[in-house]
């Protein structure tokens, strides 16, 4: 585990090059920087400067080393890296109100960017034309699109949104693909086709993952609950509700375990292994130990004098992260058995975790 | 500032019912939820079984209804049985209870809250300690966000 800070802002999210050497983050701004590992300090090597609202989303794809970035001025840019040099090219998604987050497809050859316009917009690279071309699904979406996520078949969409009901959508588009096989979750996938439904989220859904073979579908919603979809199982939902406060990001680290995080600055451990087995495991932080020692006889006086209080009090948090962690990535290891995984926070850390299975 | 301060009593046509695209929240009454039998109850209460009655009170929640007297009544049995209840005997009664129940009486103890009355707000500060420590934040949480509340 290790920690590094970028600053005092808090980073609203972050992505990473395909060999990890190389991040890029957003400190709630409307710039992007792109910082570079040396050793154990990162360096600042670019500064990606289009966007003129706070960004929302970043996603950087491994192979073909595009950088998609979303952000609330309602545009979206994919910017490809010329003689060292970060251009952009600017997407026309046709939303009217702020893009919210953004996800390249596993084959990189389309991305899906969530937005506050009740809409999910499909964005698609047209060569004759040399422009990005996007494709809407609006129905029955009634609120912003807060999370997305694509599953392995590079077809099926997952979109959780604030109208607290998370649904897996077909984003496939004729032009630029093959016709895909069945899968689980359905066989008829037209463009904007709806696979799955679930309403009775409780709140918010915050974040989607599909599990590593894509027949599970995990959420996080704002009730403090974590909920997974089993297409195996008949698409049954279970639901666990937990004693903390939400979470805001979940990932699957391996086919039944999964990591969450949210408001209450520190990953948990979940496992699920059917239809009403998802159970809390632990907490992925090592607590700090508290260094109260040997405190002199001065130090203690000194303190009733001070504060009026002889003991000390801590006023940092026994955890890592010092305030809510916004975003958890897949940092090592193939999606199937991750290794490492790394989470940012309002804080303005970024701290990767180790995983062991 | 973008607050119109002036009566707005001239406008005759709410407008937002004509839009097409409003968004309809599906509610459905279910009829079997009436609230806790509040005769039953009593009857508890008045012969000491203390435990039967918190966990009767806690039946039938009138989460789905959509009128506001029959949750008037749910909320008036339950504190009966809340107040009724000795302090020392408040911490086994929550551990009785499974995570929705205990969902359940913190969704009760708020909007207990809510209307204070004598003593009321003292006995639910009781209880609010006692719940908190089994529910936690989260608990609390599935208070504020909850669309459907007793």
């Amino acid at each position: 585990m290790s920690l590094y800070s970028f600053g005092l802002e808090p980073l609203s999210c972050h992505a990473w090059n395909k060999d990890r050497t190389q991040i890029a983050i957003s400190p709630n701004s409307n710039v992007v920087h792109i910082y570079q590992k040396q050793g154990k300090e990162w360096t600042k090597i670019h500064e990606l400067t289009e966007h003129s609202g706070r960004i929302t989303g970043i996603d950087w794809a491994p192979e073909s080393n595009r950088i998609v970035t979303c952000a609330s001025d309602r545009n979206a840019y994919v910017w490809t890296l010329k003689d060292g040099v970060w251009k952009p090219t600017l997407v026309l998604v046709r939303i009217n109100r702020a893009a919210t987050c953004v996800k390249w497809s596993p084959l990189e050859n389309k991305f899906a960017l969530g937005s506050g316009a009740k809409l999910i917009s499909v964005c698609y690279f047209e060569k004759e034309n040399d422009w990005w071309l996007s494709k809407h699904i609006k129905k029955p979406i009634n609120s912003t699109v807060l999370s997305l996520d694509w599953h392995p078949n590079n077809i099926l969409l997952a979109a959780g949104s604030a109208d607290l009901h998370c649904r897996i959508f077909s984003a496939y588009i004729k032009d630029i693909e093959d016709k895909p096989g069945p899968t689980p979750w359905g066989s008829k996938m037209p463009f904007g086709e709806v696979l799955l439904e679930y309403k009775e989220c409780g709140g918010w859904v915050h974040s989607v993952c599909f599990s590593p073979s894509g027949d599970a579908l995990a959420w996080v919603s704002h009730n403090s609950a974590i909920s997974v979809a089993s297409a195996t199982q008949g698409k049954e939902v279970t639901q666990l509700t937990t004693g903390h406060l939400p979470l805001l990001s979940v990932l699957y680290v391996s086919e039944t375990e999964i990591v969450a995080a949210g408001h209450d600055c520190c990953p948990y451990q979940f496992s699920y292994k059917g239809p009403g087995c998802l159970e809390f495991v632990k907490k992925v932080d090592i607590p700090k130990q508290s260094s109260k020692g040997n405190k002199s006889a001065m130090q203690h006086f000194r303190n009733l004098d001070k504060k009026a209080t002889a003991e000390e009090e801590e006023s940092e948090l026994a955890c890592l992260h010092q305030n809510s962690i916004t975003e958890l990535c897949v940092l090592e290891g193939p999606k199937a058995k991750v290794e490492k995984f790394s989470s940012v926070g309002l804080d303005g850390a970024m701290v990767v975790w180790d995983f062991k299975h | 500032m973008a607050k119109n301060t002036l009566s707005s009593r001239f406008r005759g046509v709410d407008i937002d019912e004509y839009d097409e695209n409003k968004f309809v929240d599906d509610q459905d009454e279910a009829a079997e939820q009436q609230g806790p039998d509040a005769c039953e109850v009593d009857d508890l209460i008045r012969q000491g079984d203390m435990m039967t009655a918190f966990h009767i009170a806690l039946r039938n929640p009138p989460i789905n209804s959509k009128n506001p007297a029959v949750k008037e009544r749910a909320q008036a049995v339950v504190l009966r049985v809340l107040t009724a209840f000795k302090s020392s005997d408040i911490e086994p009664a929550v551990k009785s209870l499974d995570r929705n129940g205990v969902d359940l009486l913190m969704k009760y103890i708020y909007r207990g809250f809510e209307k204070p009355s004598d003593n009321s707000s003292a006995i639910l500060l009781q209880w609010h300690e006692k719940a908190f420590a089994v529910g936690g934040l989260g608990s609390i949480v599935r208070v504020l966000t909850a669309r459907k509340s007793v």
